[in-house]
């Protein structure tokens, strides 16, 4: 069935028509060309679809558009303006925290909810927040140095 | 080391702002006007003949352009149904059978991928099952039934050219090795260990699955975006399927994600090519998550291994190692020869036999995995070189560095050893975890052990690598390679090799993605030989253009040109900087006009010395090797079987590292993707039939993993025809780890796994079945 939705993406709002089936994944990627936001697995596992809901991340690819009507949604291109970067974007490059990067921006926007959630994690808590963020290329302690950086640009 | 100006500096990544802010172009990103999406019905059998397929209500579904069955394809004039690197044995889609539960039998192309997937849903085919060949020791055997009548060489690759077509058997490809008369020393040993080793299949799980998009442009030419990590063999394999000239295709690679030798050789791109020749439309193919997984494999290997002792010294070891290449053979010839003669190890040993052989099973076919299959062999030779050493009472570092090899011994091939470091990183290993001083105890119920591990894998020769340097006038470089940047930093390697051979800032240099049209032939991107391969050849190429801009400033400063340098992007006399000019200058004194380039061209093509097809004897086997050493600490938990990693030190011998932090890098994310795979990864099948084929159920290293203390150490052994000196180091921290890892578990608790993964279970198992026996003793 169709159905009209409105949401807020990337501080946009915009007021359009769904199929029902629609995949938040899909909208993001094929209505709004938001390429960040990459199907890694189908089933809410990987995290490479991760966007923050109203702040949370979500695995788009795990919930319906019609779900996120009347919502805000940042994903990777709402972070930055593509010159400039984040500060946690600009921790990821100095860490190294990167190689293929396909797991990139759903680590980033994980990292964001993360240290606005809880400024000062512990690595424990760092490791319990990422873990359904996966890195096959399996940087992690990169990953790890590069939140403790973010921490440090955010709270300067 | 010598004076580098950006060699051996850890620069940053040249691809980190886009791949950062999301902007990087992926194949799944390429959008076309009627561009069309497929779905793929598959076998749910393991070995069928197809009998009947019924696809005329699926023709009718609005925005369905074609359904098509392997059948059609045969028919395609000019077109060779079969498709692979090393036996033409894989369908593009199933003819008369099918081999393996997930085999693609009837691909729909449609306006969208939800149109395709309910038009497959109308798709009837019949099939009548065959026996299936699901064991890979039982398909080994005469009796088995076959999952191939016959097996038709690719001839596709040099160092495949000595594989034979085959028939009446699934053992597609066998490797032998001899050496001096393991007979003998069996007979007059005091002690012979026998042991058998299995690692299980696993999937590479590249977080972008495979994606392939094919058009033809306004000349009608075959255009390909494939996520693949051999560009120039797509296209030969295009080629060869369709009967198409070489030019007529173009294809090109833009950033992978990930890819860890999943996307090697062809996978999807004969299927989608098949079905942009019929639609005459863009199609665009992107495997689902559950689809991956029934694509390509890690080679489930059983190696029963046996090692002769006399006087307290080895004296001969025979290594037998079975291959489960799955239904179709991929590039299994090839891991079966090149890992196949590690088997032994990086060890002194007289007397050597080996046997590895490539068998077909119904199951999904089984390729490439970072480590090429040496992780395989060395979790067996290094587990029982471990179980040997604390059985005869040996130290096991000590006994490990009294055979490994050193600099110009004969491996067992015969090959002398060069740039072999293997000593080097076992020592810095045991060095970091304190091997000899005992792990602490720490609880009754939490036991502490260490291990380590050492082995070698040898690079893929002969291969072969191509590239030009174009040199711009205003001193920039624009370098063509069809090296795949995947992650691994390829494009960073040879930014800066590049920039300290022209002597210009590294931003100067960009480097070419992989377009067939303008890039030279490349093998292969991995396998750990794109630093040597392609850094020798893009350092030679620019070192052509270096020739002629300083023939031409020589000329014209009467200088000998041989007395010119460049360096601060300037050419300048060697040790009289102030006598030189800009490169911009330099190129108007050659052509005295703007805008104008100079290109040099040069391929790294190394040979090897082919090996006796009896004895795998050779003068040269390899161009080089690159030794890798685990050493962890480890704590068991008794109760729970749970396996805690202490300490994990990752060593690699790297030869000079252009980048030592990307080194690393490639050291600690391999290992750590070999833990998982040591302790919980799997493909579990039932009757042929993948029961975990998806991310809620198979699980991979996640943050979770990540050890407590972790550190990757470099050991720098320089290789004399390396570029600067380097080797590879994609591979080499896979290489030791569930070795070091089992060998620390026996360490705490007196228990020996043989068997991958090393899951809380089978601890538990061998934990109770080790006080079953202490208490009848």
């Amino acid at each position: 069935m169709k159905r009209d939705i409105t949401l807020k993406i990337n501080q946009r709002v915009e007021s359009f028509t769904i199929d029902d089936a629609d995949t938040l994944l899909e909208v993001l990627r094929e209505r709004f060309k938001f390429w960040s936001v990459r199907e890694g697995c189908g089933v809410g596992a990987c995290g490479t679809c991760t966007v923050l809901l109203d702040g949370k991340p979500v695995s788009s690819c795990f919930v319906l558009a019609a779900r996120a009507d009347g919502h805000e949604i940042l994903t990777l291109e709402g972070l930055s303006d593509g010159e400039s970067l984040h500060p946690i974007q600009q921790a990821w490059v100095e860490e190294r925290a990167l190689q293929c990067a396909y797991c990139t921006p759903g680590f980033v926007l994980s990292v964001k909810a993360l240290l606005e959630e809880n400024p000062n994690p512990s690595d424990d808590e760092v490791r319990e927040y990422l873990v359904g963020n996966l890195c096959r290329c399996a940087g992690y302690a990169d990953i790890l140095r590069a939140v403790r950086a973010a921490q440090v640009k955010l709270s300067a | 080391m010598a004076n580098f100006s950006v060699v051996g500096q850890s620069v940053f990544r040249k691809d980190a702002h886009q791949k950062v802010t999301g902007q990087v172009l992926h194949v799944g990103n390429i959008e076309m006007p009627g561009m069309l999406h497929v779905a793929v019905l598959r076998s749910p059998y393991a070995h069928a003949r197809i009998t009947r397929i019924e696809k005329s209500r699926a023709e009718k579904v609005a925005g369905v352009a074609v359904v098509l069955t392997g059948a059609e394809v045969a028919k395609m004039p000019g077109v060779d149904p079969h498709f692979g690197p090393a036996f033409r044995d894989q369908p593009i889609l199933c003819v008369e059978k099918v081999c393996y539960v997930g085999d693609p039998v009837v691909a729909v192309a449609a306006v969208d991928r939800r149109t395709a997937e309910d038009a497959l849903q109308l798709v009837e085919v019949d099939y009548e099952p065959l026996p299936a060949v699901l064991d890979v020791l039982a398909a080994a055997k005469p009796e088995s039934p076959l999952v191939h009548q016959q097996h038709r060489p690719a001839k596709a690759f040099a160092d495949l050219a000595h594989v034979k077509a085959g028939q009446k058997s699934n053992i597609c490809y066998q490797f032998k090795l001899r050496l001096g008369d393991v007979d003998k020393a069996f007979a007059e040993a005091d002690r012979v260990f026998e042991d058998t080793f299995s690692s299980p299949p696993a999937q590479h799980m590249p977080l972008e699955p495979h994606v392939t998009l094919v058009y033809l442009d306004e000349a009608q030419r075959i255009n390909i975006w494939t996520a693949s990590q051999t560009p120039s063999y797509v296209r030969t394999e295009i080629s060869n399927t369709f009967g198409v000239p070489m030019n007529r295709i173009r294809v090109r690679i833009p950033y992978l994600g990930g890819g860890y030798g999943a996307k090697l050789y062809a996978k999807l791109e004969p299927l989608v090519t098949a079905l942009a020749l019929i639609t005459k439309k863009p199609v665009r193919y992107a495997l689902t998550r559950e689809e991956e997984f029934l694509t390509i494999t890690k080679h489930k290997v059983i190696a029963k291994i046996r090692t002769s002792i006399k006087n307290g010294e080895i004296t001969g070891r025979k290594c037998e190692v079975y291959w489960d290449t799955g239904a179709y053979a991929e590039i299994g010839p090839r891991i079966v020869h090149k890992s196949g003669y590690t088997s032994a190890g990086p060890y002194r040993i007289p007397n050597v036999w080996i046997d590895s052989y490539c068998i077909y099973t119904n199951r999904v076919p089984a390729g490439a995995f970072r480590g090429f299959g040496v992780p395989q062999v060395i979790w067996a030779y290094d587990s029982q070189t471990d179980m040997i050493a604390r059985a005869i009472g040996a130290d096991p570092l000590e006994f490990r560095m009294r055979y490994a090899l050193n600099e110009g011994e004969a491996f067992a091939t015969g090959t002398p050893v060069k740039s072999f470091g293997v000593k080097q990183a076992l020592q810095e290993a045991a060095d970091a975890v304190e091997f000899s001083k005992p792990s602490e105890k720490h609880s009754s119920t939490k036991l502490r052990g260490k291990g380590v591990a050492c082995g070698v894998k040898a690079v893929l020769t002969p291969s072969i690598s191509g590239a030009i340097v174009m040199m711009n006038a205003d001193g920039t470089v624009n370098v063509l390679s069809s090296t795949v940047e995947m992650g691994q930093g390829s494009e960073t390697m040879m930014g800066q090799i590049v920039a300290e051979e022209l002597g210009v800032s590294f931003d100067k240099v960009h480097i070419v993605q992989p377009d067939t049209d303008i890039t030279p032939y490349d093998t292969i991107t991995a396998g750990s030989r794109s630093t040597y391969h392609m850094g020798n050849a893009v350092r030679m190429a620019a070192g052509k253009v270096k020739t002629v801009l300083c023939e031409a400033v020589g000329k014209k400063l009467e200088v000998d040109p041989d007395d010119l340098e460049m360096q601060n992007n300037r050419v300048q006399v060697r040790g009289n900087e102030e006598r030189g000019m800009s490169i911009g200058d330099a190129f108007l004194v050659k052509f005295g006009s703007a805008g104008t380039t100079i290109t040099g061209e040069a391929i790294c093509q190394p040979e090897a010395a082919p090996m006796d097809p009896e004895t795998g004897q050779s003068e040269k086997c390899t161009e080089f090797w690159f030794p890798s050493a685990t050493s962890v600490e480890v704590e068991v938990d008794t109760e729970t079987g749970k396996i805690r990693l202490l300490q994990f030190y990752s060593v690699g011998d790297t030869g000079t590292a252009i980048n030592p932090r990307h080194c690393e890098q490639q050291l600690l994310g391999s290992a750590i993707t070999h833990l998982g795979l040591t302790l919980f990864e799997e493909m579990i099948f039932d009757e042929g039939q993948l029961v975990n084929g998806s991310l809620l159920d198979y699980q991979v290293a996640s943050f979770k993993d990540l050890p407590d203390l972790f550190r990757p150490i470099i050991v720098q052994v320089p290789h004399e025809t390396g570029p600067f000196g380097a080797k590879g180091v994609g591979e080499t921290g896979t290489l030791t780890v569930s070795a070091a890892i089992a060998n620390a578990i026996h360490d705490a608790t007196g228990v020996r796994i043989r068997d991958l993964p090393i899951t809380p279970e089978r601890v538990l198992r061998a934990l109770a079945e080790k006080s079953q026996a202490a208490k009848q003793d």
